[in-house]
């Protein structure tokens, strides 16, 4: 049914549709309203599962741990200063291979203490091992949440799902909210081949020492590369149930003719698609990151045959060496056939708005040499005066 | 056949890696005699994980799951949430060392108590970090020397007391909170039976000798811990809803010095420093005053009584 719910609400209907029994949650440090949504849900009766409002996010990710280990399907959502508490736990979910789902409702690390939109916090934690899965607009947040339990479960991997803060989180949208049925006939109960069960004792957790870590980390590393193709799996079994297309990988929109593109992941994609309408001019093609891990080598080469520059435009930085997700962009295309010059700028840090006027400041831009990353939206009236001094 | 002649549940069989008398390793047996198979185990970091699953081997005969050093509370309160929603008996138990309880695990312990999770929570106390090195912790006993709290010429070892874990526990107003000792192996697997009867969170603290790190020989272990009960420095109680409903009594008191003076931790009390000295009656003060506190004090010397082995008052003359 077509409605328009807040990205939080939506996201927490979608989480009670795939019946997780036990959902921990820390309601600050900044949390969305998802898990006020989910608890409300509980308390009407609409929702049956086991809601632990825990005293932090260290423990809310350590009781969906126990809990997913116990048997139980488990859900948690944080942001922000919250992935970072959790950070420790966020590692370990992903070495013990427990299936869990996680949204991460995008926002700044401080300091400076800023509780808007950027994507700082799910990219600090690319390399926990974790599968992540970015998110252009609420409906796809619906159908990637969903699509996540069961990637998750079929690879023993966690999923964290990245949605924009405020952005998504925050905003009205008119969405297809499945039902009960659709998400039942797409999702297995939860089954997990390593749960703790007193008739047949498992030790998880143990000490690996240098004789074998090596080798568990390396499966760790084809086990995140191999989800793509569940990845794929669930956007394809999804798609003949719901009915709406979505890219598993990377969303393109544009014509093979354009020889420049701009890469994003999240809500920026919505932004740009519509500056292109507005400003029109030569074609540009529009790619949406939705893979980030495991990040999709082969089909970010398909996507950008035929491209002499790409704009890579992200919302996190890591200081000292440009943007993160162009750097591995660049390295994935380094060994392509004729591969595009890429250009790396940053937008909308801590929740600065992205206006449409960012798409003809980025096709300016790439004309004039820009060896390091900078903020396309930099506003040199904001600078303390000491700055300049340096 | 006589419940004493059947044998025990073992939940953690041996050849694992501890220590010789290591506190700990007899601690964690004799809780899953008591606790029997039907259980889920969430452990913390240290020696126990350390010495039991080192892959690919693992101790365990119960299902066991080591996520990191301060969430036992925490992991254990999710896989309670789980069984609950699977609608099954099976009980969970968490286990850490003092690091995991007092200082580092202490705000997931807090909360795991507070929302009421039906988790049985055992500490192992062996006073100190001592899988990595001796450093002090907030279990520390004043005036002991570790690696970060150095007995020297400046300083009396530790500076700071004992945390009151036990006292901080009752706080949360929890069915069930007790003390035990591995010298009385009875009373311990008693207390875990009782925590396991009760509905919601319980909490044991289990004094734990570590040979290596409170320096003494390993077949002293069991008599260095029937000396810090019998000097009154680690009294045995049992609370209810945080009131004081039982604790063993002394029929003997011994003088602080009897349990110090065996460690080398506590070495440096007795050169004949006069600050040493001044330690030596704090450390006897705070005996006394938990002897005073809890009513330690025994009627009389009593002859049947086996200094601890498995009679107890709580017992009287029953093997458990």
């Amino acid at each position: 049914m077509r409605q328009a719910l807040e990205g939080s609400q939506a996201i927490a209907r979608a989480v009670a549709l795939c019946r997780p029994q036990v959902v921990a949650a820390y309601p600050i440090t900044p949390q969305t309203h998802i898990v006020e949504n989910i608890a409300k849900l509980v308390a009407d009766a609409q929702f049956q599962c086991e809601f632990v409002s825990v005293e932090s996010e260290f423990s809310a990710a350590s009781v969906v741990l126990g809990a997913a280990c116990a048997g139980s399907r488990a859900y948690t959502a944080s942001a922000s200063q919250g992935i970072m508490l959790m950070s420790e736990v966020l590692y370990n979910i992903a070495g013990l291979r427990v299936p869990l789902v996680l949204t991460c409702a995008n926002r700044a690390v401080s300091a400076p203490i800023n509780i808007w939109n950027d994507q700082q916090d799910s990219m600090a934690v690319r390399d926990a091992g974790w599968l992540q899965l970015y998110c252009a607009d609420n409906q796809e947040a619906v159908d990637t949440t969903i699509q996540a339990f069961r990637i998750a479960e079929r690879c023993e991997l966690p999923v964290m799902v990245c949605v924009d803060g405020f952005t998504l989180t925050h905003t009205l949208e008119p969405l297809e909210l499945p039902s009960q049925e659709a998400v039942d006939a797409f999702l297995p109960p939860y089954a997990f081949s390593r749960a703790l069960d007193p008739r047949a004792p498992l030790s998880l957790g143990t000490l690996v020492g240098p004789d074998y870590f090596t080798e568990s980390r390396y499966l760790h590393h084809q086990a995140v590369l191999a989800a793509e193709n569940e990845i794929i799996a669930a956007a394809r079994d999804w798609s003949s149930i719901s009915g709406r297309t979505s890219a598993p990988l990377i969303r393109i929109d544009g014509s093979d003719e354009a020889t420049v593109g701009i890469l994003t992941l999240g809500s920026v994609f919505g932004t740009l698609l519509d500056a292109r309408d507005h400003y029109g001019g030569a074609p540009v093609k529009i790619l949406h990151l939705r893979a980030f891990r495991p990040f999709p080598v082969e089909a970010l080469r398909a996507a950008t045959k035929g491209l002499s520059d790409l704009i890579v435009l992200e919302r996190a930085i890591s200081p000292g060496a440009d943007g993160i997700v162009a750097a591995e962009v660049r390295s994935a295309l380094m060994d392509a056939d004729a591969p595009p010059r890429v250009h790396n700028f940053a937008a909308g840090l801590g929740g600065r708005d992205v206006p449409l006027t960012i798409y003809p400041r980025l096709l300016e831009a790439i004309g004039k040499p820009q060896p390091r990353m900078i903020p396309i939206d930099l506003d040199r009236d904001q600078w303390p005066a000491a700055a300049d001094a340096q | 056949m006589l419940r004493t002649q059947q044998p025990r549940f073992q939940g953690l069989d041996p050849g694992h890696r501890a220590c010789q008398g290591c506190g700990q390793a007899l601690a964690a047996r004799l809780t899953l005699e008591a606790a029997g198979p039907d259980i889920l185990l969430a452990n913390a970091t240290g020696c126990l994980e350390v010495f039991t699953t080192a892959w690919p081997e693992s101790a365990w005969r119960v299902p066991y799951l080591h996520s990191v050093f301060a969430n036992a509370a925490a992991v254990a309160a999710g896989m309670e949430a789980a069984l609950k929603a699977q609608g099954k008996d099976v009980k969970v138990i968490a286990l850490a060392g003092d690091g995991g309880t007092f200082d580092i695990g202490f705000q997931a312990l807090s909360g795991m108590l507070e929302r009421g999770h039906d988790v049985l929570f055992v500490c192992y106390d062996n006073e100190a970090y001592m899988n990595t090195g001796v450093q002090r912790s907030g279990s520390t006993p004043h005036a002991a020397s570790t690696t970060t709290s150095p007995a020297g010429v400046a300083r009396m070892g530790k500076r700071h007391l004992k945390k009151d874990i036990l006292a901080i526990i009752a706080a949360h107003h929890i069915p069930y909170a007790a003390t035990a000792s591995v010298a009385y192996p009875a009373d311990l697997r008693k207390k875990v039976r009782r925590a396991l009867q009760v509905a919601g969170p319980s909490f044991l603290q289990v004094h734990s000798p570590c040979p290596l790190g409170w320096g003494h020989g390993s077949e002293l272990s069991i008599e260095i811990a029937r000396l810090a009960v019998q000097t009154g420095l680690f009294p045995l109680i049992e609370l209810e809803r945080g009131a004081l409903v039982g604790a063993m009594p002394i029929r003997q008191i011994h003088p602080v010095t009897d349990y110090l003076k065996p460690q080398s931790r506590f070495r440096h009390l007795f050169a004949g420093d006069p600050r040493a000295r001044e330690e030596l009656a704090h450390l006897q003060a705070l005996a006394d005053h938990n002897i005073e506190a809890y009513g330690l004090r025994g009627e009389m010397p009593d002859g049947l009584d086996s200094e601890g082995a498995d009679t107890v008052r709580r017992g009287g003359l029953r093997s458990a």
